[in-house]
């Protein structure tokens, strides 16, 4: 059994009673690179949020890296999170700490030794090309630089996934095609499996990955290699 | 070795967020120090009244005195009597020839008054005088025997201790009071740190969860913060209890008034009183931090 993640009827009802996610299912190999792509409101990071216990299935079962996440007590989910980096369209640095210390938080907080630290940080930075830039702030940083402290955070633990919710949200076309080069070799060096949820057209046409479309919380389709289909949305 | 990691990096957090928090921080700080110096000076008020009233009631005494129609059977039924009560420990018994005679020794005045009277027209009587085991009561137990049949009058010389007790429990009431107040006021305001302290770092809080912290690690950092506030809290009611109370002992040199009423001595008293408050520092500051966790930082 390969899947790193597997859905099965999960249904997602807000309490103020919106319905995100109508019986999905789905399964996500180890080592894939998948999109989930859809309009507005689709329910996106919906199941995003789902895969890293930020929300809980109402109904079904989501099973991350043999966890089952709907059953995870409040107080264990921070092993669903050990396993796993996640990053957000507005990045999340902390600005008083520098690109070193930044990414060096994420193990800090999980009690991981100086050493260690100092080696794992290092390559990460070196992972998403940003090692002559440890010392700076974030806000001496472009967007995109930014983005890759983030991405060099959520690597930093060595997770088996990797979760994206519009990475490249804020940035332009050519910094979100960095971004995207940063990714795909994560994914095929580390062999990081990687989901990222985004509305960017052209990036999902141009990397020729999978492709989950959603469309107003149903899984309409899911390609391999797939395309940013307008009429499937 | 993780934990010692752990608690170091919490440690750290912890001071940089009371300096970062001053003002805050220093009315939290101010308030326990105001509740812990009154606690000190309650605990040692407290604990030299209790050692001094022990003092006096130690060789405190109930006089029992026979009726002059008792005969020596009566006597003997009263001592059986005596004896009987739980609470006694000691009794001796003198007949007022004994009596008049210790007195007569005493004092020269009574000798010359003491001296016209027979035995018969002696307004002496025979007494019983009793020691107790438990000296809170006394007083029951003297009541006890002046039940008993042919004891004429029934003499304990308790009533300025009594009365010292009874006014020094009111005193210690009122001292609960406060100290209960101001340990109320004092959480409130360290919950109110704290507070601050949490929405000043709610965005590394957000993301340490992101990054799989346990519970333990995101709480505890707010905890040891309430800790040290209590910690900076007790160092002047410390210094107080030490240094004040080895003066206030020299001043008096180790008595009250009179040879009846003795201190305790400062050594180990201080060190015992000193620990004691910084331990309720401590803990107030952790009941106050541990509230304001529960209650801002879902976890
Ligand atoms: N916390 C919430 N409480 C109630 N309803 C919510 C909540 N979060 C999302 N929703 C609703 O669920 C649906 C799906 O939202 P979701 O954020 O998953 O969409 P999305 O695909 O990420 O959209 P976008 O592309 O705009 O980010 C929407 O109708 C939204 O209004
Ligand atoms: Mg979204």
């Amino acid at each position: 059994m390969s899947d790193l993640i597997r859905l099965k009827n999960v249904e997602k009802k807000y309490k103020n009673g919106t319905t995100a996610i109508y019986d999905l299912n789905l399964a996500i190999e180890k080592g894939s690179f998948v999109f989930i792509i859809g309009g507005s409101g689709s329910g996106k990071s919906t199941l995003i949020k789902m895969l890293y216990r930020e929300e809980k299935p109402t109904k079904g079962q989501v099973i991350v890296g043999g966890l089952d996440v709907a059953k995870l007590k409040n107080s264990k989910v921070y092993k669903l999170r050990r396993k796993l980096g996640i990053v957000f369209q507005d990045y999340r640095l902390l600005p008083k700490q520098t690109v070193y210390e930044n990414v060096a938080f994420a193990l800090e907080c999980i009690g991981e030794k100086k050493e260690m630290i100092r080696i794992n940080v290092l390559k990460a930075l070196e992972d998403v090309g940003l090692k002559n830039k440890v010392h700076s702030y974030p806000d001496q940083l472009s967007g995109g630089e930014q983005q890759r402290v983030a991405i060099a955070r959520a690597i930093v633990n060595n997770p088996k996934l990797l979760l994206c919710d519009e990475p490249t949200g804020n940035l332009d076309p050519e910094m979100s095609m960095e971004i995207m080069k940063v990714l795909e070799d994560i994914n095929k060096r580390r062999g990081t499996t990687i989901v990222m949820a985004t509305h960017d057209k052209e990036i999902v046409n141009k990397m020729k990955k999978q492709v989950v479309t959603l469309k107003q919380g149903h899984l309409v389709k899911f390609k391999q290699k797939g395309k940013y289909e307008d009429e499937a949305i | 070795m993780k934990l010692f990691r752990m608690l170091g990096r919490s440690i750290r957090d912890a001071v940089k967020s009371v300096v970062r928090n001053f003002s805050l921080s220093l009315a939290s700080i101010s308030c326990i120090t105001i509740t812990l110096i009154i606690v000190a000076v309650a605990i040692i008020a407290s604990y030299n009244v209790q050692n001094f009233t022990k003092e006096i009631e130690r060789d405190m005494t109930i006089v029992a005195f026979v009726d002059n129609d008792a005969d020596e059977e009566d006597v003997k039924e009263i001592e059986s009597d005596i004896k009987s009560i739980s609470n006694v420990s000691k009794y001796t018994y003198q007949t007022k020839t004994e009596v008049k005679e210790k007195m007569q020794a005493e004092s020269d005045v009574f000798n010359t008054v003491l001296k016209n009277w027979s035995d018969e027209e002696s307004p002496l009587k025979d007494t019983f005088q009793i020691k107790v085991k438990d000296v809170e009561k006394l007083k029951q137990t003297a009541m006890r025997i002046q039940s008993i049949d042919k004891i004429a009058v029934v003499r304990y010389g308790s009533g300025m201790v009594d009365k010292m007790i009874a006014a020094f429990n009111q005193v210690e009431k009122i001292t609960y009071g406060i100290v209960i107040a101001l340990i109320v006021v004092t959480v409130f305001l360290i919950v109110n740190t704290i507070k601050l302290t949490i929405s000043a770092r709610r965005r590394e809080i957000s993301i340490m969860r992101l990054v799989g912290a346990s519970n333990f690690t995101i709480k505890t950092p707010f905890i040891i913060e309430g800790m040290i506030l209590g910690l900076f809290g007790s160092i002047v009611p410390v210094l107080i209890t030490m240094y004040g109370y080895t003066a206030f002992y020299n001043h008096f040199d180790g008595y009250l008034y009179s040879q009846l009423i003795q201190l305790i001595k400062p050594e180990p008293f201080i060190y015992q009183v000193s620990l004691a408050v910084i331990v309720i520092g401590i803990i107030v500051g952790m009941i106050g931090s541990a509230s304001a966790v529960r209650k801002y930082l879902k976890v």
